[in-house]
């Protein structure tokens, strides 16, 4: 087995099946995750199977830049997964990881994703347990695509359906909002702008942990990724048949995120988050919910931001003019590849 | 006290006291049995009255109608298929966003390029520089769409590239006046406006004095307005204030930006690199002396003698509306293709494709009137 160096870059034989592909996986993969089921590099990972119902989702990043402000394509990968698990009423145990790796690509920026796989993975909880790495020639993908795919288990009480929320709810949101998106636009380099927002990218299965106590009370739960606030309250409301109220004033978002997306000319209500919880909750659980979220550092910023109402089945907002306006959907490819 | 400028202009306090004066004016001038119209000439201010939930706020005696304000809107069918053309002859194209979803006579830009057409988004005009010095044997062509406010930034692109030897970089020019369209408006007798709430970023550029001929004692009142909530509210206060007591002034409400005589060394630049031309509006028609083009020392920068590839006249699904919208004889609403089969995800006329045409602002932000 021969190490990389450092200054190397990734060629098409690691992929290729052979010598190097051996080599690179011994090098960059066993140490890091070869302890756990993947030890002995099986084709496939053997796993426990408990009682009760497990809960299962897959996610693509294609994120570009791979490093931005706050984060990479390394633990947005981790973080995306992990999050669509919590946010299902899941506690997260195990996570596969596909790379498709664009020849060309410096070793040193596999390593740096590699890392923030790592401790992503170890601060969430979830063992790496199987994976695969590709290589295809330049021009073919942008980089580094990452796949992960997480398992886990149901958490008992929390029964998550968009059909629970109903008039006089409180909506409640776990922290800043928007903060991913603006991140990674100003990454850009087409961009420019410098000192910009710090990414959210985080894994909220604490968050969503700390509200087991509070699980009969919890009608929904969603991660405001792409498509932001607006696009996961518009899809509540119209599974539920309610509307949600929304109060522009009490709004978390940062001056530096109002500023980027003013001048980009987005609505920040439609740009991802990747580190939050919205929550749906009955009324009498929401101010039990906002401070145990706030005994968490991730829920430092924890806030309500409106209510669900009967009616029409919209997203309003009172402006902090004094006008009210409709929270539509985001339309077209308002911003490609945030994650 | 620092001001900051992310708050400063969003006073809920502030907001209500400007609302509450506006509907005493308003109150005035209903008991002279009096509705009037306002014509939004700037395509952001609709956006922001809808973002801030202005309309809301405006006593039914007030309508807002919303002009030819944005530059994406009003760019004819015909450019879009010289555009076409051009990306077929494998030339790269750097455009704003919004323009490649603007229908020309037969497709998109976002149709050519799935078709192997090359159309890169930018978001500054340099970037169409960048693109040019770094891919010396592709010829690269800006789309070069705006009003006053970005047509410096954009043409001084031509004597960059001039200096920095970049020579397969050239602009296909669509730039626009804002007076002429104002004076073809008022002219129309279709339609019947009572206000202007001029534009904000373009007015810092032509400066206040450029609205002087459609106000006084045969015009009507000419408000600058900014496009934070308290500035449109007071740009919306001036002119109600003017009309309830029988005024047409140019009147600047935006001061903080728009100086009197505007931004000279912009208007030079332009004046440098650019003669006026006659130019076709979409939903207007041809208004003389309303574009510029490039002059002819600068030709080699002319994508269209460059490449022999004129913008002709193109042709505009029929029933579509936003001629009309454009000219405020209807609002977007009453147009019958709006939110059936013309929506933002499926824009058949322009208005509906810029986030800032005043179908789309009324799509994603008006709806409230129609469950």
């Amino acid at each position: 087995m021969k190490a990389l160096e450092v200054e190397s870059r990734i060629l098409l034989a690691h992929g290729g099946g052979g010598r190097l592909t051996r080599d690179l996986i011994a090098t960059e993969i066993v140490p890091r995750f070869g302890d756990g089921p993947l030890r002995g590099l099986p084709d496939a990972a053997c796993l426990p199977v408990e009682a009760g119902e497990m809960v299962f989702t897959t996610d693509g990043f294609v994120v570009q830049p791979l490093c931005f402000p706050g984060g990479n394509i390394g633990d947005l990968a981790v973080h995306g997964s992990v999050n669509d698990v919590a946010v299902s009423g899941g506690c997260p145990l195990w996570l596969s990881l596909a790379l498709i790796i664009e020849e060309g690509l410096p070793l040193h920026t596999l390593r740096t994703v590699l890392n923030s796989v790592k401790s992503a993975a170890e601060a969430c909880g979830v063992t790496v347990a199987t994976g695969d790495t590709k290589v295809v020639e330049r021009g073919q993908c942008d980089g580094l695509f990452i796949t992960t795919t997480a398992l886990g288990r149901r958490l008992p009480g929390f029964r998550i359906a968009a059909a629970n929320a109903r008039a006089g709810d409180r909506v409640l949101v776990s922290g800043g909002l928007a903060e991913h998106g603006m991140a990674v636009m100003c990454a850009r380099k087409n961009i420019g702008i410098e000192q910009g927002p710090l990414s959210d990218s985080a894994p909220v299965h604490r968050l969503v942990a700390a509200l087991a106590p509070l699980a009969q009370s919890v009608a929904w739960m969603r991660d405001p990724t792409r498509g932001g606030l607006a696009s996961v309250l518009n899809e509540l409301v119209d599974a539920a048949s309610v509307g949600v109220s929304l109060r522009e004033a009490d709004l978390p978002l940062s001056a530096g995120v109002r500023a980027v997306a003013d001048m980009l000319g987005l609505d920040p209500l439609h740009v991802a988050s990747e580190g939050r919880v919205v929550l749906v909750c009955r009324p009498e659980a929401a101010d039990e919910a906002l401070q145990r979220w706030r005994a968490l550092p991730e829920g430092a910023g924890a806030c309500e931001i409106g209510r669900v109402v009967a009616g029409p089945t919209r997203v309003t907002m009172e402006t902090t003019a004094g006008g009210l306006r409709l929270v539509d959907m985001p339309r077209g490819e308002l911003l490609p590849r945030i994650c | 006290m620092t001001m900051r400028y992310i708050d400063g202009f969003r006073s809920s306090a502030a907001a209500a006291a400007l609302a509450s004066r506006i509907r005493d004016s308003a109150a005035r001038l209903q008991t002279d049995g009096r509705a009037v119209t306002l014509l939004e000439v700037c395509g952001t201010h609709p956006l922001a009255i809808a973002r801030h939930g202005i309309r809301d706020l405006l006593p039914p005696n007030v309508s807002l109608v919303s002009g030819p304000g944005c530059p994406v809107c009003v760019t004819p069918p015909g450019y879009i298929d010289t555009a076409i053309a051009l990306a077929e002859r494998g030339i790269t194209l750097a455009t704003f966003g919004d323009m490649l979803h603007v229908p020309g006579s037969e497709a998109t830009l976002c149709d050519c390029r799935a078709e192997g057409g090359r159309a890169e988004a930018c978001y500054s005009p340099l970037d169409a520089l960048r693109i040019a010095a770094e891919r010396p044997r592709e010829e690269v062509v800006f789309l070069a769409v705006g009003f006053e406010t970005t047509t410096a930034p954009v043409v001084s692109l031509v004597p960059r590239a001039h200096a920095a030897g970049v020579e397969n970089l050239s602009i296909l020019t669509a730039f626009k006046l804002v007076p002429p369209a104002l004076r073809a408006l008022l002219d129309d007798p279709e339609i019947r406006i009572d206000a202007f709430l001029c534009p904000a970023h373009v007015s810092a550029i032509i400066g206040p004095e450029a609205y002087a001929p459609f106000s006084g004692p045969n015009g009507v009142p000419c408000v600058i307005a900014g496009f934070e909530p308290l500035d449109i509210l007071l740009g919306l206060d001036g002119i109600l204030r003017q009309l309830a007591g029988g005024q047409s002034r140019v009147e600047n409400q935006y001061s903080r930006v728009v100086r009197p005589g505007g931004n000279p060394k912009a208007r030079a630049v332009m004046d440098a690199h650019l003669r006026p031309t006659d130019a076709e509006w979409r939903g207007l028609g041809v208004i003389p002396h309303s574009g510029l083009t490039l002059r002819d020392e600068w030709s080699a920068f002319d994508a269209e003698r460059r490449h022999g590839v004129p913008v002709l006249r193109g042709h505009i699904d029929e029933t579509c509306r936003c001629g009309d919208v454009i000219k405020g004889k209807i609002r977007p609403p009453d147009c019958p293709l709006f939110g059936t089969v013309c929506d933002p995800d499926h824009a058949l006329g322009p208005c509906m494709v810029s986030a800032e045409g005043a179908c789309a602002a009324h799509f994603k932000y008006g709806l409230l009137e129609t469950p």
